[in-house]
């Protein structure tokens, strides 16, 4: 007898500044993945962009990101973009995001079960495209889809709370898109939460090594060189249209400290 | 900006385009911006030009696909274009011989005080190629210039014995000019170095450093695609859906000329041992 798929939503928080094919790419990756371990069916991604608050170093303004994203994802039929981390005034701590997506998605399925109607006229938030759960079926999970550079950040001293690396990568779980030289494994590895998770964090290697950043886009861009075929037409478009990524914009925050590095050294201060 | 007047270029890119990716195109764009910096150069056309099916290259599926999915991704590119000449031989044709026949067309547009002819797979003009074929020995350094775009791969590949002639080599680097896109791992320079005829035609060799490591290789296009894994925002989408369309990229289409000699090879050996 068949078992049933677990039906999975992968998440991706960040700052998408701007948003490129590469992060697009890892939406797909990570999808073929989960469908070859037979356990899980993708039935939506959603990309998060990052508040204003979050105060990172050259971050444009977060209607300008959204905005980007969205063009971006317009030919995509599984992917869509959520607002609702951007638009709030602080910066959200990504175990936040994961849980309020979560919870959604639960009175969703509640509803859809109740009143079809009903939850189409609410869902404006959350991927429209997302197949609503058979009555008896699971609730889609929710997992972190992330590049391997982002398990690097559980080690940065003062950027995660420990109870939310616990929470995102116990109670959630990873999806890991490898790139470049790293080395998910041992980031892994050297890690007691993430070793103790390891079952809930699965790596997807990328044999095409595609070193296209948001970093070097905008370093592009400052430089007048071009970036077709890195990013959508529509988002170059944009961009050029509404002149962001220039020496100026490079500098915004500068000198600020990063928001969850500021928060929570006034916690540590309180204690 | 001083007074100078800049080099018109055109750019032309041979190869398998099996099938064509971003990073195919990509090359065109860091091949125009880094001779646009330079100041002595205005790059005015870029032309892909994928190999006939007589070459005989391992998993090489029908021309007409490859035109067909080349042209929908320059749909979108207002420099770019393909040019279906070489495609439709029936046997191979050297590369020089492309860039020959390219380079005559180049001159007999300017001639004819056109702007330079976009000529899209579709439409071709005839020329006097025999006649072209002679003059094309005086590259006139007022004229247009025709330069080769390729890989730093393409570039050592003039090393590998029987693929390339000698005297073909000479006549791109010679006469034409070669723009090579190179990436972290690879140093086109120290090849050039140890080579007499390259090292001799250096100034005719650009090299363009690509910052952004883009892997995207054609093989690996075709593994994902055999293996029904998704290889959307590697290549433009229209591509991605043609693909699929036609159910290009098979385990069989992969085995295709598996038993065959590569053309040039095949050829070159010939010459070499009677």
């Amino acid at each position: 007898m068949a078992t049933h798929r677990v039906p999975l939503v992968l998440l991706a928080c960040g700052s998408f500044n701007p948003i490129t094919n590469q992060h697009m790419r890892l939406f797909e990756l990570a999808r073929d993945h989960m469908h070859s371990t037979g356990k899980y069916q993708v039935v939506g991604g959603i990309v998060s962009p990052v508040s204003d608050g979050y105060g990172k170093q050259g971050l444009v303004l977060a209607r300008h990101r959204i905005a980007m994203a969205k063009l971006a994802l317009q030919s995509s039929n599984w992917v869509t973009v959520d607002e609702w981390e951007s638009q709030q005034p602080d910066w959200t701590a990504t175990a936040v995001t994961m849980r309020c997506t979560t919870s959604e998605l639960l009175i969703m399925a509640i509803l859809y079960s109740q009143n079809k109607s009903l939850t189409l006229r609410l869902s404006r938030r959350l991927p429209h495209c997302l197949t609503p759960p058979p009555p008896s079926g699971p609730c889609p999970q929710v997992k972190l889809l992330c590049g391997a550079d982002f398990l690097e950040t559980f080690r940065i001293p003062g950027l995660w709370q420990d109870d939310h690396v616990e929470e995102v990568v116990g109670r959630f779980g990873l999806v890991c898109v490898s790139r470049g030289g790293l080395e998910p494994e041992r980031a892994v590895h050297v890690s007691d939460t993430l070793s103790r998770h390891r079952q809930n964090i699965f790596l997807v290697r990328e044999w095409v090594r595609n070193e296209t950043s948001a970093t070097e886009v905008r370093r592009a861009l400052r430089r007048d060189l071009s970036v077709k075929y890195l990013i959508p037409d529509s988002v170059i478009e944009y961009i050029h249209q509404h002149k962001l990524y220039t020496q100026d914009s490079e500098r915004i925050n500068k000198g600020t400290v990063l928001r969850p590095l500021a928060k929570h050294a006034v916690e540590s201060l309180d204690d | 900006m001083d007074g100078r007047s800049t080099t018109k270029v055109v750019l032309l890119s041979c190869g398998s385009f099996n099938p064509i990716t971003n990073m195919h195109l990509r090359m065109f764009e860091l091949a125009r911006d880094h001779l646009e910096d330079t100041g002595q150069y205005r790059v005015v056309k870029g032309i892909i030009s994928p190999v006939g099916d007589g070459y005989k290259k391992k998993g090489l599926i029908e021309a007409c696909h490859r035109l067909e999915m080349a042209r929908l991704s320059t749909e979108n590119s207002d420099w770019i274009t393909v040019d279906s000449w070489e495609g439709l031989q029936p046997d191979w044709v050297e590369t020089a011989k492309v860039v020959r026949h390219h380079y005559a067309k180049l001159l007999a547009a300017e001639k004819s005080n056109d702007d330079v002819d976009t000529v899209n797979y579709g439409k071709k003009r005839r020329v006097e190629e025999n006649y072209l074929e002679e003059s094309s020995q005086h590259t006139r350094r007022d004229g247009p210039q025709l330069m080769l775009l390729c890989g730093a791969d393409v570039l050592e590949s003039f090393g590998v014995p029987n693929l390339w002639k000698q005297e073909d080599i000479d006549e791109i680097v010679g006469h034409y000019g070669l723009v090579c896109i190179t990436r972290s791992g690879s140093d086109p320079n120290k090849f050039i170095y140890k080579s007499d005829i390259l090292w001799k035609n250096r100034k005719n060799i650009h090299v363009v450093h690509e910052w952004v490591t883009n892997e995207i290789s054609a093989t690996h296009v075709r593994q994902s695609l055999r293996r029904g894994r998704s290889v959307r925002y590697l290549l433009p989408d229209d591509v991605v859906n043609y693909t699929r369309e036609h159910g290009l990229y098979s385990a069989e289409s992969e085995q295709k000329n598996a038993d065959v000699v590569l053309a040039p090879l095949l050829k070159y050996s010939d010459a070499s041992s009677s």
